[in-house]
């Protein structure tokens, strides 16, 4: 059965290839439907076991860091790459790495599951570590209401079967329960600078509860440089990572590696951090024409607030492109939780709904020199308005346009 | 200098998608005619401040919504005095299900509201969700983005904020959308609603400084072309 499955989903991968859907979840779904057991089977095998990594932010990076942590610690790691963050999506990527004769020639696997998919691969895998990032306003037309996200992601802290590790600082993610469980936090000096779903919603109401312990802490973040507290001894890191919230999800990824490696030693662990680059689109720069231009992905509220408290200074030009798209939610309300103040001014604003993004920077009075829907067009007149170093916000399908425009190519 | 007074209700548990954009519209929109604006959040177990010239309130997911019923209740007859008084307002989804007669649980538990607006809602098997536009004879078309289970009936005499034009609107059955009781709208239109339909906006201000002062025929022009286009752009985009 597994046999055929195998030569099943690679017949129907190689067709779905051949008429250039590269990145199709046909042979996923072919499999998932013929052999409901493949996935179990398969990823059971693993000596380490499974890992999930879900969340509203943050995930992709984070998938990336763990990923290449525990493989400089010598393990091999299957991972599924962005956009295939479902079941038959595991699937699919499982065929592409699979021999004929069944040999699956991996470690671990560390997978990205968004929250709704999380729930689903649990009722089909079991899995021995979790990593719950936190829990945002996130295209709410899908999901409708985030206490119902906070249940979905219970679902898959009960269901892990070693340890879920927890962002203490999510008041939603803090009270989810597991077999056992671990925390990443922040200092409460660094605190003010995450506002949980709630804090963005009025300035006058603030209710702290007791904070657990957290396992891995981070300290102290002056640029690039960040202290985290491990198991209660400070650690000096020089990160890659741009981004507070990068440096913060780097965190969790340190938790759930100690959790699965626990004789790894933190001073290796944070070493080997230091070289670790973010997931594209989360804050890589891009070449276009002799400019460097970074692009920074904002999906929902608390995503854009933290790129704008880390990355909006007077030293650079900023664009922001704004789809509403499927992928990137239909309704676009969520740009008015966003406090913009912070930005000198904004160049361009761009997307199906620029003008929805220009309208909510005048309402924070801040000028927008050009209003362009289309992208290319936009990204022209950004590039050509100055020399200075340049920054673009974008959403989902915005950033991945924006990302094909500039490197001449799709990437998915 | 004229101060106008706004109370937002409940800003914590009730302000599921973008409502400050309807606070920060109103201030913005009579900052910049010269007014000064004092916004007063209003949060569960608080006193109604003595000032209220335009009150606001928002949606809330369900465990928002059952945090503040009973404080809401508590301050009913305030609430309706004022909005008897004329004083203008705005209610959006959980909030418009509130001010009206009550809202009945899918387990067939009743919620009361605080009977300000002549409206039912019931829980409704599904969520209508997705951009909706309506039409309005005070404010012409007015666009938003609806995200709501509960399926809202006007009382005979009742008069609905706009009709339907594309999308579901207070039950997605008899094209009524809202509810219009003296100067209290209610609606299902987030977006949020003001920033796209600076009429609505103007209309609330309006009325707001008529109570102060009589005199005060018309507000002062605003440049509104790029609220102007967004609502376009809005009123084009698919469901």
């Amino acid at each position: 059965m597994e046999k055929f499955s195998i030569i099943l989903g690679k017949t129907v991968q190689k067709i779905t290839k051949l008429r250039g859907n590269g990145g199709s979840a046909l042979p996923g779904l072919v499999v998932e439907r013929s052999n409901p057991q493949f996935l179990k089977k398969t990823l059971g095998r693993l000596p380490r076991g499974v890992v999930v990594i879900s969340g509203t932010n943050g995930k992709t990076t984070t998938t990336k860091i763990v990923s290449e942590l525990l493989e400089k610690q010598g393990l091999k790691v299957f991972t599924n790459k962005s956009g295939s963050n479902f079941v038959r999506g595991v699937i699919s990527a499982i065929l592409g790495d699979i021999k004929l004769n069944g040999s699956f020639d991996y470690d671990i696997a560390v997978l990205e599951l968004d929250e709704a998919h999380a729930v689903k691969f649990c009722e089909v895998c079991p899995i021995d570590y979790s990593l719950i990032l936190n829990v945002q306003r996130d295209q709410l037309d899908r999901f409708g209401e985030i206490d119902h996200t906070a249940e979905l992601l219970q679902k898959v802290a009960k269901q892990t079967r070693q340890t879920c590790v927890l962002n203490r600082e999510d008041p939603r993610v803090q009270k989810l329960t597991a077999k056992n469980t671990v925390f990443f936090g922040l200092s409460s000096k660094l605190q003010d600078a995450f506002p949980s779903d709630d804090d963005l919603l009025s300035k006058t109401s603030k209710n702290k509860t007791k904070a657990p312990t957290a396992t891995v802490c981070l300290q102290s973040l002056d640029g690039q440089t960040a202290v985290y507290k491990i198991n209660q001894k400070d650690y000096r890191c020089q990160l890659a990572l741009k981004g507070i919230y990068n440096a913060f999800n780097a965190a969790g990824a340190l938790a759930l590696c100690h959790s699965i490696l626990p004789k790894a030693p933190a001073s290796t662990l944070i070493e080997q951090l230091g070289g670790i680059t973010s997931a594209f689109g989360r804050g890589e720069s891009l070449h276009f024409g002799d400019q460097t231009i970074e692009l920074l992905l904002v999906k929902n509220p608390s995503a854009f607030q933290l790129s704008l408290t880390s990355f909006a200074d007077k030293d650079h030009d900023y664009m922001i492109a704004i789809n509403d798209k499927v992928a990137d939610g239909r309704d676009v309300s969520w740009l008015w939780n966003v406090d913009f103040l912070r930005l000198p001014r904004v160049k361009v604003a761009s997307g199906s709904r620029a003008t929805d993004m220009a309208l909510r920077l005048k309402y924070d009075e801040i000028d927008v020199d050009t209003v362009e829907e289309d992208l290319a067009t936009a990204l022209k007149i950004f590039s050509a308005s100055s020399d200075r170093p340049k920054r673009i916000f974008a959403t989902y399908t915005a950033m991945l346009e924006i990302r094909k425009i500039i490197s001449g190519k799709s990437i998915l | 200098m004229t101060t106008l007074h706004i109370l937002h209700l409940y800003p914590k548990e009730m302000n599921l998608y973008g409502d400050h954009g309807n606070i920060l519209t109103l201030k913005k929109r009579a900052e910049w005619r010269g007014f000064r604006v004092n916004v007063t959040e209003y949060h569960v177990g608080d006193q109604l401040p003595n000032h209220i010239d335009i009150i606001f309130g928002g949606g809330g997911q369900d465990s928002g919504q059952s945090k503040i019923e009973a404080d809401l209740r508590a301050h009913a007859t305030e609430l309706k005095t004022l909005i008897e008084q004329g004083t203008p307002c705005l209610v959006v989804c959980g909030l418009y299900q509130l001010f009206g007669e009550y809202f009945q649980t899918g387990d067939g538990q009743k919620i009361a509201g605080i009977n300000i607006l002549p409206v039912q809602t019931v829980a409704g098997p599904k969520r209508l969700i997705g951009n909706i536009v309506i039409n309005s004879p005070e404010f012409g078309e007015v666009v938003g983005y609806e995200n709501h289970s509960g399926l809202t009936t006007l009382a005979p005499q009742a008069k609905p904020f706009g009709t339907v034009v594309s999308g579901a609107g207070n039950n997605g059955n008899d094209y009524t959308e809202g509810a219009f009781y003296k100067n209290c709208i209610g609606t299902y239109l987030h977006g949020p609603i003001l920033p796209k339909n600076p009429r609505l906006a103007d209309f609330l201000l309006l009325k707001a400084l008529q109570r102060k002062d009589a005199s005060i025929k018309k507000l002062a022009p605003l440049n509104d072309s790029i609220e102007l286009h967004a609502h376009s752009v809005a009123a084009k985009r698919p469901r």
